[in-house]
């Protein structure tokens, strides 16, 4: 690991201010990805800036029938909050599954949407249930927030406070893990809102995608078998020594029947 | 530097050590508490779990400086020389080791699934053994050997 200066402020603007006087440090949340891209001198941040003391953060709210998680909680905190499991029990089983017992002690869901790794679990239940991401400096739509392969639409010196969810107890996110790894090879989030269902594909490529024809099925009435031939766009695929492109696709469709038959189980 | 302020395994420790610091660096070559294990270099084996604030984490994947404040638990702080916890007891009495170096990894594991289950069935053991890899046994004396901790302690 390179050498940094590590800081650890107790508010969020102190956080703001530190990141604009040092335009080469990064933000350290939970650190489940950001310490071993360190430790394999991936980066070199001129300063890590800790999120990990910050009050302001941490918990978890009901607010004009909307969830807000904080940006701090940890998977294992979402995975048993009673307000998630009561009224997002969908986003309350993904971060059960996340990595192991011990990467959901300390990994956080900020921190997760805002790595936006192409095989990560939260960004398919943002992108299916029409969460936003609360920053420091705005409100961002999850249609409009992530935008590639480790990309947001985070600009420089923005930091995620939270994200809200509408509640929803017809949601499900089903993940095909690589046996290896443990990853999602593909994982699909069905969501079925009062505007209509939705599908978010993650793992299958260059980044988190909705499946905008499945969509149209599923609110037609179509079944999880009725996906089987509904179109996907190819160009949303990846092929790796994991599965080929064809193979994802493939696997796309089983896993998404497999989410839609688990809906309001 | 930074100033890391720790309780580990009940005794007050500080450090002066570099902002890059792993916890596992300042456990194993500051306070020379050699039983946390370094297995990989990629946060997959879990040889350095340990507990902070009574929860099982990758001493790996946490920097020393987000410790500070917090009460540390590793192996070195179970059991005594004259009686082993009932979890490490429960490893050798089902051979749940052989060369050895996950174990300690293995051990703290299990407290945590110990601590928020209570009594734990097989399918629990295996699924939350994810983060734990061991090159030797198969797993199957691991999985018995937790088991049986769990059993020994809901008994004491």
């Amino acid at each position: 690991m390179y050498a940094f200066d590590y800081l650890r402020p107790d508010r969020i603007e102190d956080a703001s201010a530190l990141l604009a006087e040092h335009p080469e440090a990064s933000l350290l949340a939970g650190g489940q990805t950001m310490l071993p891209v360190l430790r394999a001198r991936l980066a070199a941040p001129s300063h890590v800036i800790s999120l990990g003391g910050i009050a302001a953060l941490k918990g978890v709210t009901l607010a004009d029938e909307r969830l807000v998680i904080g940006a701090a909680q940890t998977h294992a905190q979402v995975a048993s909050d009673p307000q998630v499991l009561a009224l997002l029990p969908s986003v309350a089983a993904l971060a059960g599954g996340i990595g192991d017992v011990q990467v959901r002690h300390r990994g956080t869901i900020g921190g997760s949407v805002a790595n936006n790794d192409p095989a990560a679990c939260y960004p398919a239940a943002l992108l299916a249930l029409g969460a936003r991401i609360i920053t420091t400096q705005r409100v961002i739509e999850a249609d409009a927030f992530f935008t590639g392969m480790f990309a947001t639409a985070l600009k420089a010196g923005e930091i995620i406070t939270a994200v809200s969810f509408p509640r929803c107890d017809r949601a499900h996110y089903e993940k095909f893990r690589n046996p290896a790894s443990r990853f999602a090879l593909v994982g699909v989030c069905v969501a079925s809102l009062p505007e209509g269902s939705r599908i978010a594909v993650t793992g299958a490529g260059f980044g988190v995608f909705r499946w905008h024809a499945g969509e149209a099925c599923l609110d037609a009435g179509g079944t999880g078998n009725d996906l089987a031939d509904v179109p996907l766009d190819a160009d949303c695929f990846t092929g790796d020594l994991h599965g080929s492109a064809d193979y994802r696709m493939h696997m796309t469709r089983i896993i998404a029947a497999r989410a839609f038959a688990a809906l309001g189980r | 530097m930074v100033q890391v302020t720790l309780r580990v395994n009940g005794k007050e420790a500080e450090l002066d050590l570099p902002g890059r610091a792993l916890l596992i660096h300042a456990l194993r070559d500051h306070l020379r508490l050699t039983g946390s294990h370094i297995g990989c270099d990629t946060s997959q084996c879990g040889a350095c779990t340990v507990h902070v604030d009574g929860k099982a984490i990758k001493s790996c994947a946490m920097l020393a400086a987000e410790a500070d404040g917090c009460e540390v638990t590793t192996i070195e702080g179970l059991g005594s020389d004259a009686a082993l916890h009932p979890m490490q007891e429960a490893f050798r009495q089902h051979h749940g080791l052989q060369c050895g170096y996950c174990t300690p990894g293995m051990i703290m594991l299990a407290l945590d699934m110990v601590a928020r289950h209570g009594q734990l069935d097989e399918p629990t053991v295996r699924e939350e053994l994810d983060g734990n890899l061991c090159r030797c046994t198969g797993y199957q004396n691991i999985v018995s050997a937790i088991l049986a901790g769990a059993d020994a302690m809901a008994h004491v």
